[in-house]
């Protein structure tokens, strides 16, 4: 996959989906602690969200750190704004502003 | 190649002067630390851009020989609330 079409897939993706999460593993079976916890806080929040394993894809796991300028994964995009990795994730959800976001950009039912 | 706690603070001080910087080492392998960093330079910045000053800081070794850096930002008077 060249560099533009991993760009253009990832500008779709975030754009399809209201909620993305790139990720090491799936969702059922992360693999790495970092991308667990944001499974497990996006699961715990209750919204629908789509995942991308970049384990399957080394071009996609340099290329959405270069789109980002962000150098780890997780990386969460909320409505195809980059939200942050694990920490800022977290922080947010202590904090009371993750839950709301995740809310409005996810249609209720 | 793994990293030293008192790098990583270095590394921070240097593009950041004024930073108060604490790193924990949470394994002991030098490769998975803690870092709360305060600096006046985060003021009015959002999470995502204050966390990218301390990964340029740490000059692309985020994610290579820093596998996990567990990041805490702050602005100097937000420490003291």
């Amino acid at each position: 996959m060249s560099e533009n079409d991993v760009e253009a897939r990832i500008k779709r993706e975030i754009t399809e989906n209201p909620v993305m999460l790139y990720m090491k593993g799936t969702a059922m079976f992360p693999q790495c602690g970092f991308s667990a916890r944001v499974v497990q806080i996006l699961n715990h929040v209750g919204v629908p969200f789509a995942t991308a394993n970049v384990l399957e894809d080394p071009d996609l796991r340099d290329g959405i750190k270069q789109f980002s300028n962000w150098p780890t994964i997780p990386q969460l995009y909320v409505r195809g704004e980059f939200i942050g990795g694990c920490d800022i994730v977290t922080e947010m959800f202590q904090s009371g502003e993750l839950e709301p976001l995740l809310k409005q950009a996810t249609p209720a039912g | 190649m793994a990293m030293q706690a008192g790098e990583i603070e270095s590394l921070i001080k240097a593009a950041l002067p004024d930073a108060v910087v604490v790193v924990e080492d949470l394994a002991g392998d030098g490769d998975h630390y803690a870092a709360t960093v305060t600096s006046e330079r985060f003021r009015g910045l959002s999470r995502v851009k204050q966390h990218q000053l301390v990964f340029q800081a740490l000059g692309g070794r985020m994610g290579g020989a820093l596998h996990a850096l567990a990041l805490q930002t702050n602005v100097p008077d937000q420490e003291n609330a």
